[in-house]
């Protein structure tokens, strides 16, 4: 009720301590296993800016859908067979054989394109309000290890069903270490485990897929929490609310993550849910772009599909690739445009965080900057000829100076007055 | 024990102790490193698959003039085309159009680095696997299939490079270098032998 009427003071912290806390079987466990005080300390004491809007949605999502993921892959695990000869066959043994194995196979697949949705939302929140921004510096690295972890996870799982798309995305994407000076032909033999993509590579991309990423993945969420625990949230004022504290110590513009946010996102998970629901059962390929429709083939080194490209996920780094006329600048490209986020902490350098206090240049920025990550995502998708390619070079070149200027145009932007406290309507 | 003489009784001789820790960590390390050696070299391919690149034969007689089949060697796709001469014809000619018309930085044995790319000039036999990323060219032999220029040759559907008849690539490709020759020998004038020539099977 407090944060209803008091718009300029914190809400008052629920009770935290459990009823009977201090005997009994939870006293005993917690005697032994400080459950309590990590609860408190990270849950219902852990205090967040009051004014999150929409955008903070999506990291809670892409929990959801890591779990959702987790549990949808044991079971596809228990029914799929590893194996050049095996594996296409046992996908459609799932789709058409396993009780709901239809069901569990297209949330495992509809749940890989809604991650990436997620990601990508919640990247964009960062780039918005610079939750990337000193302190929270490592937070952003290790979010970006996440990515870098979950992209490597996404395509060794679109290799399993050893489909044609399979087959030739998971060809062009080793060959990419092919392009290394002098090891390049060594490692990407190394990788395959034969002369060409075959059943070995297939079988070290299951292990890898169902046990070594998974555990990379969820060490790195745990440590990218931790770090986010560690300095707070931003918010999208970009205010540092730990400044302002009141008489008990909290945040006077925090309140307690649960119940507050935890109820706030729990209505986005059931939001989300309906709309993961439509697409699972009206449209679980996309009309071929979470499921490229020559995937329905069975692989074969002797034929490639008429156009190679890699889910829509990849298809912005790829059409960086193709943009480039020589195979290593392309490579080396495509690496730099993945490994430039990990920069982006130290090349802003506006004295404010949110978009909401800075001028013209860094709004026209970031506004070009998700333009040709979404143009050169559909260019991704077209064939490399004529037109597309002439666009897909005007955006690269977009992409890149808006992180190579950024450190030029974040000074000179003439930025607006940060109000003290964060910005905050009641309901 | 002249040297800890300095270390006055119940005192902790703090650079010995530094010293024996870093020397401690050193050798395991040294030990990790050899102890990854077996799991890093287990992706190397095995035996068994090195076994099946053994080389591959194609029976030339059955072989049409403009012709092109694929035999498989090391799970590989590989072109061989039986050039007519007006296909021949249409190898010379564009060199200024050609990123490496000499096949000065391509791959090829050396009886194959000629501007026809081949032990004889009738039959042209390259690896079916793009220089850029690996997919497989496709035939476009006719003259002007590509545009008005085009002399014939091969065509990557994945990111659009193109080849001569000779499979040299042309300028704006995102291929760099030519398609690749195998090792091959005619063991007799029908035979091709893909994969063993004079130096022995690859």
């Amino acid at each position: 009720m407090a944060v209803k009427t008091a718009t300029g003071t914190a809400a008052a912290p629920p009770e935290t301590t459990a009823p009977g806390a201090k005997e009994g079987w939870w006293a005993w466990l917690n005697k032994r296993l400080p459950v309590d005080a990590f609860m408190r300390s990270q849950v219902t004491e852990y205090y967040a800016p009051k004014n999150f809007n929409v955008w903070y949605y999506f990291g809670s999502l892409a929990l959801a859908v890591l779990v959702l993921q987790l549990v949808t892959g044991i079971f596809l695990a228990m029914f799929y067979k590893p194996g050049a000869l095996t594996s296409f066959d046992s996908v459609e043994y799932i789709m058409r054989e396993v009780n709901y194995g239809w069901l569990i196979r297209y949330l495992h697949s509809t749940g890989a394109s809604a991650f990436f949705i997620a990601v990508y939302l919640h990247m964009f929140r960062a780039f918005l309000y610079g939750s990337y921004k000193a302190p929270r510096e490592l937070t952003w690295l290790l979010g970006m290890l996440v990515y870098l972890a979950l992209m490597a996870e996404a395509f060794m799982g679109y290799v399993l069903p050893w489909g044609s798309m399979s087959y030739w995305g998971a060809q062009v994407i080793v060959n990419l270490f092919g392009t290394i000076p002098v090891i390049g032909p060594g490692v990407v033999e190394w990788i395959r485990g034969d002369y060409a993509i075959a059943d070995a590579t297939l079988n070290r991309f299951f292990a890898l897929h169902v046990a070594a990423i998974p555990l990379g993945l969820l060490l790195l969420v745990a440590l990218h929490l931790a770090a986010l625990h560690e300095t707070g949230s931003n918010n999208p004022d970009g205010i540092e609310i730990k400044e302002k504290l009141g008489a008990d110590g909290h945040p006077l513009d925090g309140i307690p993550f649960h119940p507050y946010y935890t109820v706030k996102d729990m209505v986005g998970i059931g939001v989300f849910f309906v709309l993961f629901a439509i697409v699972l059962f009206f449209f679980p390929t996309m009309y071929g772009l979470f499921i490229e429709t020559p995937n329905f083939e069975p692989a074969n080194p002797l034929s490639t599909p008429l156009e190679i490209h890699p889910v829509w996920y990849f298809t912005p780094y790829y059409a960086i690739l193709r943009a480039v006329p020589n195979q290593r600048m392309g490579a080396l490209l495509l690496l730099l445009a993945v490994a430039v986020y990990l920069f982006l902490p130290w090349l802003d350098r506006s004295p404010v965080k949110s978009m909401r206090y800075r001028g013209w240049m860094s709004r026209s920025a970031l506004a070009l900057f998700a333009l040709s990550f979404v143009v050169l995502g559909f260019l991704g998708l077209q064939p490399a000829q004529g037109l597309y390619v002439v666009l897909a070079r005007i955006f690269t070149a977009i992409y890149f100076a808006f992180f190579l200027l950024m450190p030029i145009y974040t000074r000179l932007d003439r930025v607006k007055p940060v109000p003290d406290r964060v910005t905050y309507h009641a309901h | 024990m002249a040297d800890h003489a300095v270390v006055a009784e119940g005192e902790v001789d703090l650079d010995r102790r530094k010293f024996l820790t870093r020397a401690t960590i050193a050798t395991g390390a040294v030990g990790a490193a050899f102890a990854c050696v077996p799991f890093i070299e287990s992706w190397s391919p095995s035996e068994s698959a090195r076994a099946q690149g053994a080389p591959t034969t194609v029976d030339l007689s059955k072989v049409e003039p403009g012709q092109m089949v694929t035999p498989v060697w090391r799970k590989q796709a590989v072109y061989v085309v039986r050039r007519t001469p007006d296909m021949l014809a249409r190898v010379a000619g564009h060199d200024g159009e050609l990123k490496d018309p000499t096949s000065e930085y391509s791959e090829q044995p050396q009886y194959a680095k000629n501007p026809l790319r081949s032990r004889t000039p009738e039959f042209l036999v390259l690896f079916g696997i793009c220089t850029h990323l690996g997919c497989l060219p496709k035939q476009r032999f006719s003259a002007g299939e590509l545009g008005p220029s085009w002399p014939g040759g091969f065509f990557c559907p994945c990111h659009g490079s193109r080849f001569d008849l000779a499979g040299r690539v042309f300028n704006g490709s995102p291929a760099s270098t030519n398609l690749v020759v195998p090792p091959y020998s005619y063991p007799n004038p029908r035979t091709l032998v893909i994969g063993a020539d004079e130096k022995g099977a690859a």
